[in-house]
């Protein structure tokens, strides 16, 4: 997020597109919800489904899945033709309007109506509702990003929000909003295959050379692969072994058919986990590791603020930190690998990252800080690119609109969409095993609209088989309003229905993110 | 031309229940029977309900005369008397125009500003009302007046609120006026709720105009740009009145976009309420006008500022804005020479109960409570002797017979106990027991309470246990103190004026009957021989004469005895029913 | 910046911003004002009346909750009248409500509890009257007890007013007033969302969580603050343990960005921990193509010899690696660090895409 949670609040006028915040952040939710109750924001809801935010928002737009680039488009196309966008900021502040307003004149609200299915009436309401507001925020998350075009749709979100002038202000700015606990974190310290803690490129010589220093060892120079292209078949350039460190592919990648098939035939896999997860189910070794309240550490959220985790009880057995097994390995293969406790390797982090260096074990005592946070003096950024953007201008990227890699076709008529629900979380290997959550929410469905219902015959409660090109699963049906006619969702929690059977492989070629948004299917009653 | 000769029925809700509908029905039949060219109307309320159907006739050359109790089968007698035989039928008539009748003085002795078209004009016909100089004030007010000048003028006028609180009404406009927010809205309040008063009720079924122009020109002096009336949804007829008013006000630009060219615009929604008294107040009405549970929310923030959706509000009773356009046509001065230093103009009184003729009564302020209830209202029903009269519905207060020559005015009824209130009188004699009359107040405060705050909540529903109880014969003799003690806790604790006024009956009837309270503790007596748990029924032999009426009526076959002569209650068959004592004509049976 | 305005608080001079409520002031200068209905978190209500202060100028007493603050005001927040209204409302609200504080799950974190104990309340002198409701157990995580409310609308004020889903509702009047659900239907049938913000607002016993019933009193359990495993907002929670078992989760008022609020998965989602599946030991496939249990010293140096071999077979890019978006950054900085600098490759990337 370029900004803060407590600073979503001071908007006027917010836009969340492709969040289904309710569910997925829910605390995040609570603070919009809670400032369009007492008359102090107007909402904005673009979202194939009509998801709970949709009851407070005062204008919906639901669009075909797939079709975001054109809807923002639009939305730009109309600010633009109205004369509505922050002359002074796109004047002062960024680059490449011309070509952004050259682009997007093509997207009228009539032409973006034929493409997503979004009422030009209310696509205008819309764009002149965010444009009319002093403080307007975006909100976006997976429904953004999942797509082929997830590289495109982000850039289409930041666009729109440099043209009202939206960046380096309170109320403002581009909110992604993350899925995991510390997926953030985990992005900053260089769990990726082309950066090192924060986000120093692999690639950059010096960096490396910065990195090789401090870990005593030469280090290679080219990018790894991204999970889903290590989890691949060897002659297509999948890797032979793996380590897993609680992960569960056999549940969360696309075309899980074709992934279970790679990771069962792998040389050697090993996976740390605190369940036998259903791959640790076809591991050589499996390591017994410790869930959040067994241990210590930091997680960083989605604003970027690094938080404490403290341990509250002992694991069971003989699992062990999650780090000491990474260590032990490390040992045991001939690299010292060596600290006393978790605070070193936090000290470690901090030294080898400039956003980091400020943000010391001892300071987030008395509660997180935001990076960037160079010096220990430093108080934590809470808005980004204010007065100026990082890379200086902000630069436009005007794009075109791109049809999903999947249409739905005589044979598969209907467009899945796959997410999450409020009760459980990720692969569920957490929230299955709290007897509480899993009571409430024991099964996965499939959401359809009613007229689906009605055309396919089926109705609440039915079970029916679901079809892709890549596989075949059993799920009950829910028949709701929340699910537009042509729109079919999934949860992917649930492993003995598995919604990533009949997902697909088709990856953004930027960020190598899969399209679990759009894929076409069928519907059988059983 | 000759002028029509014309019948008028009182067909107000009141009319309408005595049967006002079959009357002018039957006065049509007879009047085509006869072939007669006569015009026949109906009208609003008079207010002498105590003699309703009501009926006019205007008859040239004779004088206009008021016929009383008139049944649909007294209308051929009446119809060829009067219209016919140019006689007045001498047994029926209540009023005759310029003369003293018996029942005179009911009209005679009020002051009449807001009942003034009451039982006159057609309340249907916007131009009826046109023709008694109606809508001038508002034409007055947006063609010569800023919107200051008509807020000055109110508040010279002195006029003050007529719902209850008694706040000047011009003081309450300039809040209101002075308030900043994108919307501002003028809020009619019809929300009536105390038992046993309907002021408002007759004021908007029978001359809806009045109340429809009060708003507009207090909707032009506050700046408002939206109207609600919140109307009682159990008042149908003033609802259809209104709505009839609203369409041909709108008809005759004296609403919508741009009144009378003036520039000011203003719209007016009606908002049926649902029948919760705590809705009549302010806040709670705005909650429901939100559409949600009516429940009173903490002032400050008062509505003058943050009112319906946030937005500066100003309320006002029906009373007061009916008073509005008679102000702005006749000038402040003319209004302020009426009433008493601190309360000006008129205020109109329900009169019910034991009373003889009870109505609603629009009298000066400052008469004496004596002149209300006997000389408008005519004394006490029977000759029985006055105990109390109940002021203001049950957030009033009881005065007994030592304070009948209090003036009411909004100074001298809180000094005694009471409050102006709405305006309701509940007279009662010597037959009502004040404990009882307390638990009466009380049950309906308690029924009626929001549930909201917890001194109203619980703490009314306790002190209705402990009347209980000593009604019941059950009182203990902390049970004064402690009522005492609640009460003065829930008035200072409670969070709107339902709670913080639930406890003036209790407070009045202890601070004047205490004695009462004390017989029922003390001597487990109900001195009025009401609580039934505290008297046992009785035939005193001297008086009976033996007819068996009692005894032929007795539900459970207690009383006993040969025909002819006296009979006698078996106590402990008697479930003191009380029907023994309301059957016999002889005065024979006595409570102890 | 909103304006400053100087005022006095029992004779000590304050200075609170335009906006603010007394309470509010009052509590930022350590004057303690009781309160069952206020809630920080949402709107004020005015309802309860334990927070009537006396200002002076005001005819009335006013409630410190809903009553905002004016320059130079002086406000006396105990005096032998406003005590008086409050012992009188700590004494109707006990005389409808259970005397069982000694089963009660709130007993120790009792607002009401805590008051009759400040002034001296030890019952009831009313009598009357008590309501005898059903208890309310129809889902697996809130139970409510109604006799217990107090109606202090805290409840379905934070169910309305944050959550958005308005499972809550004033029903009946009077004395009988409840909170109940739409036709009192069950919760699971309502559009509750077990998010548990009712359970974490009532000040009394009438909601609590069935996950820690009979767990402890708060004095006999450890508190720790942490930060939720689950989405990425990162809420700031408290683990209560006991016996090194978690038995409840809350979340601060006054810290984290949070700020008391959490949801369904943040509150009641710990059963996991304890779970009997946990792993507890090292496993090894054997010949068999069965996992069994094993030593650590084995299983690390079955990894060290197969990772070894492979990467010197078939060179370190044929060994690829996820670590986890649910643990620490200390333990993704180990693991990557292992990876490039131990293994030798930049494969190694989080689920950070799905």
């Amino acid at each position: 997020m370029t900004n803060s949670i407590d600073d979503l609040a001071c908007a006027d006028v917010t836009l969340i597109i492709g969040s289904n915040t309710s569910e997925n952040h829910p605390v995040i939710s609570m603070e919009i919800i809670k400032a369009v109750k007492a008359g102090r924001k107007r909402l904005i809801v673009i979202d194939p489904r009509n998801i709970m935010m949709t009851e407070f928002a005062d204008v919906v737009l639901n669009h075909r899945p797939g079709t975001d680039v054109a809807v923002l488009n639009g939305m730009m196309h109309q600010i633009i033709k109205k004369g509505l966008y922050d002359r002074e900021f796109v004047e002062a502040r960024t680059e490449g309007f011309g070509e952004l307003k050259k682009l997007v004149a093509a997207y009228t609200p009539a032409y973006v109506e034929r493409i997503s299915g979004v009422p030009a009436a209310k696509l205008k309401e819309a764009a002149e509702l965010f444009a009319g507001a002093d403080h307007a925020n975006i909100l976006y998350a997976m429904g953004i990003t999942q797509h082929i075009t997830g590289t495109d749709n982000v850039m289409s979100v930041a666009n729109l929000a440099s043209l009202t002038g939206n960046l380096g202000i309170p109320g403002g700015g581009v909110n992604p909003l993350r899925g995991q606990n510390n997926v953030q974190g985990a992005c900053d310290v260089g769990a990726l295959p082309n950066v090192y803690t924060g986000y120093q490129k692999v690639a950059d010589e010096g960096v490396r050379h910065k990195m090789e220093s401090a870990w005593g060892v030469e280090l290679p120079d080219t990018p790894g692969l991204v999970a889903t292209e290590m989890v691949r078949e060897r002659s297509k350039g999948g890797v032979m072994a793996m380590y897993i460190m609680g992960e569960n592919p056999m549940v969360s990648d696309p075309d899980l058919n074709h992934a279970a098939a790679v990771l069962e035939d792998l040389e050697f896999l090993v996976v740390q986990d605190i369940f036998m997860t259903e791959t640790a189910e076809i591991a050589d070794v499996v390591l017994p590791g410790l869930t959040y309240a067994e241990k210590d550490g930091t997680f960083t959220n989605t604003e970027r603020r690094v938080q404490r985790v403290r341990k509250a009880v002992q694991g069971p057995g003989e699992a062990r930190d999650d780090w000491r097994i990474t260590c032990d390995i490390a040992r045991a293969m001939g690299y010292p690998m060596e600290y006393d406790h978790v605070s070193d390797v936090k000290r470690e982090i901090c030294a080898l990252t400039p956003s980091y260096a400020g943000i010391t074990w001892e300071r987030l005592e008395d509660g997180g800080v935001q990076w960037p946070c160079p010096t220990l003096e430093h108080p934590g950024t809470p808005i980004l690119h204010v007065g100026q953007c990082t890379r200086g201008k902000a630069r436009f990227m005007p794009v075109e609109f791109k049809e999903p890699a999947e249409k739905t076709s005589k044979k598969y008529p209907l467009v899945l969409t796959t997410g999450r629900v409020l009760t459980h979380f990720h692969t569920g290997s957490m929230t299955r095993r709290c007897e509480a959550l899993d009571e409430l929410v024991p099964r996965a469905v499939a959401e359809f609209s009613p007229e689906d219902a009605k055309k396919y015959r089926i109705k609440d409660g039915d079970t029916v088989c679901l079809t892709s090109r890549r596989g075949t699963i059993d799920v009950t049906v829910k028949v709701t309003e929340k699910s537009n006619p042509g729109v079919v969702f999934m949860p992917f929690h649930f492993a003995e229905c598995a919604a990533n059977v009949l997902t697909g492989g088709a990856l953004d070629p930027v960020a190598k993110i899969p399209e679990y948004k759009v894929s076409a299917i069928k519907v059988r009653k059983k | 031309m000759k002028k029509k000769d014309k019948v008028v029925v009182g067909l107000a809700t009141c009319g309408i229940a005595a049967g006002g509908v079959e009357v002018m029905d039957e006065i049509a039949r007879e009047l085509k029977k006869r072939r007669l060219d006569v015009e026949l109307d109906e009208t609003g309320c008079i207010g002498c309900c105590f003699a309703e159907v009501l009926v006019d006739f205007e008859k040239e050359g004779m004088p206009r005369v008021t016929y009383g109790d008139v049944r649909p089968e007294d209308v051929p007698a009446l119809v060829e008397s009067h219209l016919v035989n140019g006689k007045i039928l001498k047994e029926k008539v209540l009023l005759i125009e310029g003369r003293k009748t018996t029942e005179a003085d009911f009209l005679k002795k009020q002051t009449r500003i807001v009942l003034g078209n009451c039982g006159i004009l057609d309340p249907e016909d916007i131009e009826d009302y046109m023709g008694i100089g109606g809508y001038e004030g508002l034409r007055k007010a947006l063609s010569g007046m800023t919107p200051e000048q008509v807020r000055k003028e109110v508040l010279d006028s002195g006029l003050r609120g007529r719902g209850g609180a008694g706040f000047p009404t011009g003081a309450k406009w300039n809040f209101c006026a002075r308030a900043e927010g994108e919307d501002k809205y003028i809020v009619c309040n019809a929300d009536e709720g105390d038992p046993g008063a309907f002021m408002d009720r007759s004021v908007l079924e029978g001359d809806p105009h009045a109340v429809l122009e009060g708003m507009i020109i207090a909707g032009y002096a506050i700046g408002a740009t939206h109207g609600y009336i919140y109307c009682r949804a159990e008042y149908p007829l003033a609802v259809k009145r209104l709505k009839m008013a609203i369409r041909d006000a709108t008809g005759k630009g004296f609403l919508g976009s741009d009144i009378l060219g003036s520039g000011y615009s203003l719209d007016i929604i009606i908002k049926e309420g649902a029948g919760a008294f705590v809705c009549g107040e302010e806040t709670a009405l705005i909650a429901s006008i939100e559409g949600v549970r009516g429940m009173p929310r903490p002032r400050p923030p008062f509505p003058a500022n943050k009112g319906i959706w946030g937005m500066p509000t100003n309320i006002n009773n029906v009373e007061t804005l009916a008073n509005v356009p008679w102000i702005i046509r006749e000038g402040a001065g003319k209004f302020a020479r009426l009433g008493t230093k601190g309360s000006k103009g008129t205020k109109v009184f329900c009169l019910t109960g034991k009373v003889r003729r009870g109505g609603l009564a629009e009298v000066a302020m400052g008469t004496t409570l004596r002149e209300v209830i006997f000389g408008v209202g005519g004394g006490i029903k029977n000759d029985r002797p006055f105990k109390a009269v109940q002021i203001g519905g049950p957030s009033g207060g009881c005065l007994p017979a030592e304070l009948l020559d209090t003036p009411v005015d909004y100074d001298s009824l809180p000094a005694a106990g009471a409050i102006m209130g709405s305006g309701g009188m509940v007279i009662v004699d010597d037959t009502t027991c004040m404990v009882d009359l307390a638990k009466y107040f009380l049950t309906f405060t308690q029924m009626e309470s929001c549930g909201k705050c917890t001194p109203c909540r619980i703490g009314t529903k306790r002190m209705l246990e402990i009347l209980t109880r000593i009604c019941e014969g059950k009182g203990e003799p902390e049970d004064i103190e402690r009522l005492e003690k609640l009460a003065v806790d829930i008035k200072d604790g409670s969070l709107c004026a339902l709670g913080g006024t639930a406890p003036n009956p209790v407070l009045t009837t202890l601070r004047y009957f205490k004695d009462e309270y004390e017989a029922h503790i003390f001597d487990k007596r109900c001195p009025a021989g009401l609580c039934s748990e505290l008297v046992t029924f009785h035939i005193d032999p001297e008086k009976c004469n033996g007819c068996t009426v009692c005894a032929r009526n007795c539900p459970t076959g207690a009383i006993t005895g040969e025909k002819k002569e006296p009979h006698g209650i078996d106590q402990e068959k008697c479930i003191k029913c009380r029907e023994c004592l309301r059957r016999c004509r002889f005065d024979a049976v006595y409570t102890v | 910046m909103s304006e400053d305005m100087k005022l006095t608080i029992d004779r000590r001079k304050c200075v609170g911003r335009k906006g603010q409520t007394i309470v509010e002031v009052a509590r930022e200068n350590d004057i303690w004002i009781p309160t069952l209905c206020f809630d920080e978190r949402m709107e004020p209500y005015g309802a309860c009346r334990v927070c009537l202060v006396e200002v002076e100028g005001a005819r009335a007493l006013l409630p410190a909750c809903t009553a905002e603050i004016t320059p130079d005001m002086v406000v006396t927040t105990s005096n032998e009248r406003i005590d008086s209204i409050r012992r009188t409302v700590i004494e109707l609200i006990l005389s409808d409500h259970p005397k069982d504080c000694l089963t009660c799950e709130s007993n120790g974190s009792c607002a009401l509890q805590d008051l009759a104990y400040r002034y001296g309340v030890k019952e009831s002198s009313f009598g009357g009257e008590a309501h005898s409701y059903h208890l309310l157990d129809d889902n697996p995580v809130i139970e409510r007890d109604p006799d217990k409310c107090i109606l202090c609308g805290r409840c379905v004020r934070i169910c309305e007013e944050i959550v958005g889903a308005g499972v809550y509702g004033f029903v009946g009047r009077g004395f009988d007033t409840t909170v109940g659900t739409p036709y009192e239907h069950p919760l699971e049938e309502s559009p509750c969302l077990f998010c548990g913000q009712c359970i974490s607002t009532c000040p009394v016993g009438a909601l609590a969580s069935k996950l820690s019933k009979g767990a402890g009193r708060p004095w006999e359990l450890e508190e720790t603050d942490t930060t939720c495993p689950y989405c990425g907002v990162g809420c700031t929670l408290t683990l209560w343990t006991r016996d090194n078992k978690v038995v409840n989760i809350t979340a601060p008022l006054d810290r984290g960005v949070n700020r008391g609020n959490l949801c369904v998965k943040g509150r009641f989602g710990f059963q996991y921990i304890d779970s009997p599946e946990r792993l507890k030991h090292p496993m090894i496939r054997g010949k068999d193509g069965r996992l069994r249990k094993t030593s650590w010293n084995k299983a690390i140096s079955l990894v060290t010899e197969r990772f070894s071999g492979i990467v010197e077979k078939h060179g370190a890019d044929a060994v690829g690696g996820l670590s986890s978006a649910r643990c620490t950054n200390e333990e993704n900085y180990l693991f990557q660090k292992f990876m490039r600098a131990v293994v030798g490759t930049n494969n190694v990337d989080h689920c950070a895409r799905l």
